[in-house]
């Protein structure tokens, strides 16, 4: 499948990356070259297989409604980058 | 041209669990900022989720208590996009199989009954919260709240006004707290509602173009809310202006509803199956027992007002309204009281105590009332008495006979007492006496008032009445 | 010096613990510099822990197989207050509250943490080139790559600076680094391992294992760090098991299958004769050798690239510069901190594999590449249990070749993929494997057998690779660097 950079550029804004132009034209040679490789999967037939998305068939794993102690605050917010009054601090969110 | 609004609701309740959806931490509400946390519930790397059990019983319990279909097999997906509030980058929620759905509720408006149809709904963890910098400079994130288990509840369009959307979620609202699922306080946000408006020529088939309004935190909120855009959606087309699709936040003091301009990015939430977590597969089995052990519904208890404490049809909606009134009464009931009196009070003076006060509970046991009528019955103190040692109940929790005493607010009814003081107010007011005497029998009712106020309304009232007349005829 | 010849001589009181992990911490200063296996080192804590070992083995009280064994482990294993980088930029100072279960349990068996090992950052390469912080070079050829990404845990061991190490694999980022530097590598069956504490790469890929000298010692890890755990909930509950239980058990009459596409298409020839030879070895202990088609084989680095770049690409989104780790300065809003700091934060590598799995999972093509994949994966899980209805084990090289150059593959992504051919598939179907030495190419580097077994058979598999190990004696090449 023929990837394109308007593609790669959106798919970058969802990741939350930029990308320098020569990063573009790399992954352009590179996710195209991955992604017509992937394609070999096209030739198998998958019709009426099931997803696996565990390789274990177990289900209902639960845990009990009982409290434990939270952490310290300040093990929480200890590797924070920034930090204001006991809260993580980030640029202002405009609403 | 007429036109007709079409309203379906998103609901968010956050369950009454002790812990989190995935972690141990508490989900008691307030708490200093971020000390209800753990690595898990932060999303610290290397962190994995363990489903809470209890989520999965109340979810079932408020479907089946909205007659949805429960599924046999469910399992949780990553919604993924990145807001500071949400510390993993994706919430675990449920995509295409969700714990219920096709399910409905009945309201009342007007006298009319009306099926709301309930589309799905699923189980999902809550964000954390955010809040604005003292110094202004920029946003601060208390994750408190994040990973609190939320029952998200996706109405069908079937709402027409903000009368019937009031009712629904009055309806909703009463039903899980019933189950015992939530507490839905919605000033503290454990009940939110999102609603999907839009607007179409009567008689049109299609639907309009429609907004979603967010941050409605009270039914007054939600009622001036569908109100304003109802009238701002239909002033855009009659100008020849096209709806957008936007999500747009609800501002009650101001009135008025603005675009979110966060939200106005599509967003493409790659679902995927949340590998971390197993499928969760519930048995009919389970499904029934689960039944057995719901409470009886408000409509219910309704029915067994009517029936066996022979209330009227007017007070049994009233006290059923809400499951903590009704637990109330009966508790009152059940310590002895007169089912019609209590209602009295819970209607008359409870109910208007808790407005008063904004509470969403009732702050002391029945029995305390039961114990209060029965004061009044045995004419320990006045009817009069008996409404403001209520309130002093409300307020201190205490037991009306300590109230009662310590207030020194005990019926005088010995009459020897009380003769001094109809004597005294005989002789203190010689013209309403006249009048009396004259043959205006209703000047008494002033004599009667000076008399009550000597005694400060703990007087005896048909004593009082008595008394005054037996010494007003000797007079004649 | 394996855990077993250590521990005899630990309780004969023939060493002590601190002068055990004293000698291990010169070995490294002599020798780390060059190799480069080592991220960083606790040293005062080992010491505290050394002292804590002895005083357990002094009174007989509660001593393991692991009381006083100094060992390293990969640093994408949280280890609380130690810091843990994964090989990142992104978490060069990030410092867990917390351990990994698996942490916790050696440290109840009073092993003794060394230091924490380099890696391919978080976990995604064939080469541990994509370190934020070093390259990790082969013990047996300083200008060979020790393979990835578990490539400081199987250096460590190669070169004798811990006792053995614990490594991650998702895709065969345990084997193909044993296979490369000649020593064991296991990865246990999905689920036997605990995966709270290990920062996620593939959640439904990923596990934790040992790489050790001996099969012997990898299974006496195994014991100490396996089990059900309540805070994963895709860990099973196998029970109290010894891994080791069928050890010396002959093997004769056991079945071993070998996929014919194994020894076709990008092998080494060196490699496979070798293996070749291996087969032989095992026919003459009375094991059956058949050849097999698995059908399959082609399409499962496919599949396992959508799969695991799709659960990273997710996994990787918590890393945003707001909670923890690395933040970039220079931003004046929301989205410019997102975009700078985590473009500056991570490698190309983890950028390409988080594009790719983005995308894959992106409106309108997640039916296409995530779902077909997902379909991909019960075929070859069903593949996979049909030929262990007849057979024990497969059989077959873990590498196609042995430890290229440093600098070799770096700009062929595509090209280091292909390298996981032999490794990949279980992973997708979530078996156990072993990887264990079984010779050297003409350059002298290490050339990996690899054996899969069936879900939760690493007793089996750990028995037909400990005959072929006592066969063949190749452990006891120990390099001098």
């Amino acid at each position: 499948m023929q990837i394109t950079k308007k593609t790669i550029n959106h798919v970058a804004n969802l990741a939350r990356l930029n990308l320098k132009d020569e990063e573009v034209n790399t992954l352009l040679t590179q996710m195209g070259e991955i992604l017509t490789y992937i394609d070999k999967l096209n030739s198998l037939d998958t019709s009426n297989v099931k997803p696996m998305e565990h390789v274990k068939p177990i289900s209902n794993v639960f845990r009990e409604d009982v409290i434990a102690p939270s952490f310290n605050r300040d093990d929480i917010l200890k590797n924070a980058p920034e930090k204001e009054d006991g809260a993580f601090s980030v640029p202002k969110i405009m609403d | 041209m007429e036109y007709e609004v079409v309203i379906g609701l998103e609901v968010h309740v956050e369950l009454a669990t002790k812990t989190k959806i995935f972690c141990d931490c508490t989900t008691e509400f307030g708490g200093e900022i971020n000390t209800h946390c753990c690595p898990i519930c932060i999303g610290m790397p290397g962190t994995l989720p363990v489903m809470n059990k209890e989520v999965v019983d109340f979810a079932i319990k408020v479907g089946l208590a909205t007659h949805c279909e429960i599924a046999n097999f469910s399992k949780m997906d990553r919604k993924n996009y990145f807001y500071p509030d949400l510390p993993k980058a994706y919430q675990v929620s449920q995509f295409d199989l969700p714990i219920c759905k096709e399910g409905y509720i009945d309201i009342e408006v007007e006298g009319k009954t009306k099926r709301i149809g309930i589309t799905r709904i699923h189980m999902e963890e809550d964000a954390g919260k955010l809040i604005h910098s003292s110094f202004g400079t920029g946003s601060l994130i208390d994750y408190n709240r994040c990973g609190v288990p939320l029952i998200e509840i996706v109405g069908e369009p079937d709402l027409r006004s903000a009368e019937e959307t009031k009712a629904y979620v009055e309806k909703l609202r009463s039903i899980i707290q019933y189950v015992g699922a939530s507490d839905c306080k919605m000033q503290e946000g454990s009940l939110r509602a999102d609603v999907n408006l839009s607007v179409r020529s009567i008689g049109e088939k299609k639907l309009g173009t429609r907004t979603e309004m967010k941050n409605l935190n009270s039914f007054k909120a939600i009622v001036h809310a569908i109100i304003h855009e109802q009238k701002r959606q239909i002033s855009e087309i009659e100008q020849g202006k096209k709806i957008i699709q936007e999500t747009r936040r609800w501002d009650d003091d101001k009135g008025k509803s603005y675009a979110m301009r966060s939200k106005e990015e599509a967003h493409d939430y790659r679902y995927f199956p949340e590998p971390d977590l197993v499928p969760i597969e519930i048995s009919n089995e389970k499904i029934e027992k689960i039944r057995l052990q719901l409470p009886k519904l408000p409509h219910e208890r309704v029915k067994r007002y009517i029936e066996e404490y022979n209330l009227p049809s007017y007070d049994a909606k009233i006290l059923t309204s809400s499951k903590d009134i009704a637990d109330f009464f009966e508790q009152a009931v059940k310590s002895g009281a007169n089912p019609k009196k209590a209602s009295n009070y819970i209607m008359g003076n409870v109910m208007k105590l808790m407005n008063q006060f904004n509470d969403e509970s009732i702050p002391f046991s029945g029995e305390k009332l039961a114990k209060l009528i029965h004061m009044v019955e045995k004419n320990i103190i006045s009817q009069n008495i008996a409404v403001k040692v209520l309130q002093y109940m409300y307020e201190s929790k205490k037991d009306p006979e300590v109230i009662v005493k310590e207030k020194n607010l005990a019926s005088l009814n010995d009459e020897g007492e009380l003769n001094s003081v109809v004597e005294t107010t005989i002789k203190e007011n010689e013209k309403s006496v006249n009048d009396y005497i004259s043959g205006n029998l209703k000047a008494i009712g002033f004599l009667m008032g000076q008399v009550m106020k000597q005694t400060k309304g703990k007087a005896n009232p048909q004593l009082v009445n008595k008394l005054l007349k037996e010494k007003l005829e000797k007079m004649k | 010096m394996t855990i077993e010849k250590l521990h005899v001589k630990l309780i004969n009181k023939e060493i002590k613990v601190e002068e055990l992990v004293d000698s291990y911490y010169k070995k490294i200063k002599k020798s780390d510099s060059k190799i480069g296996a080592y991220i960083s080192l606790c040293q005062d804590k080992a010491m505290i822990a050394a002292k804590k070992a002895q005083l357990k083995i002094d009174n007989n009280d509660n001593v393991t197989m692991l009381t006083g064994i100094p060992l390293a482990i990969k640093d994408n294993i949280c280890t609380k207050d130690i810091i843990t980088t994964c090989g990142s930029r992104f978490l060069e100072t990030f410092e867990p509250p917390y351990n990994a279960t698996v942490v916790n349990k050696l440290y109840e068996h009073d092993g003794i943490v060394l230091g924490k090992l380099n890696l391919d950052e978080f976990a995604m390469g064939g080469s541990t080139e994509n370190s934020y912080f070093k390259s990790t070079k082969n013990p047996f050829n300083l200008e060979r790559v020790p393979g990835g990404s578990s490539g400081g845990s199987a250096a460590c061991v190669a070169a004798d600076l811990a006792t053995f190490t614990l490594g991650s694999d998702t895709g065969g980022s345990i084997r193909q680094p044993a296979s490369f530097c000649g020593v064991v590598g296991l990865k246990p069956t999905y689920g036997t391992v605990s995966r709270y504490g290990l920062v996620a790469f593939a959640s439904s890929l990923d596990q934790i294992g040992p790489i050790t000298k001996t099969v012997k010692d990898a299974g006496i890890v195994l014991n100490a760090i396996s089990g059900i755990d309540r805070y994963d909930s895709t860990s099973s509950d196998i029970g109290n098991i010894d891994f080791n239980e069928n050890i010396n058990k002959d093997i004769k009459g056991m079945r071993l299958a070998i996929p014919k596409q194994y020894l076709e298409g990008k092998i080494s020839p060196q490699v496979k004769e070798s293996i070749k030879k291996a087969l032989n070895e095992y026919e003459k202990m009375g094991v059956t050798i058949e050849e097999i088609d698995l059908k399959l084989a082609d399409y499962a680095i496919a599949a396992y690239y959508i799969i695991s770049s799709a659960e990273a690409s997710s996994n990787l989104a918590r890393y945003d510069g707001v909670k923890y780790g690395y933040r970039n300065k220079e931003f004046s809003n929301l989205i410019e901190l997102y975009k700078n700091t985590r473009s500056e934060g991570f490698g190309d590598e983890v950028k390409r594999r988080i594009m790719l799995g983005t995308y894959v999972l992106s409106s309108g093509y997640y039916d296409a590449y995530y779902k077909k994949a997902l379909q991909v994966r019960t075929l070859i899980k069903n593949e996979f249990d049909e030929i262990f209805k007849k057979f024990d084990g497969i059989i077959g090289p873990t590498a196609p070749t042995t430890a290229f150059k440093i600098g070799e593959k770096n700009n062929d992504p595509l090209e280091m993929y292909l390298g996981d051919i032999y490794t990949v598939a279980v992973n997708i179907a979530g078996l156990p494997a072993i990887s264990i030495p079984c010779g050297f190419d003409d350059n002298n580097l290490p050339i990996g057998l690899q054996i899969i077994g069936k879900a939760f058979d690493e007793r089996k598999i750990l028995q037909l690779a400990y005959a072929y190990e006592q066969k063949t004696k190749l452990y006891e090449l120990s390099k001098e660097v």
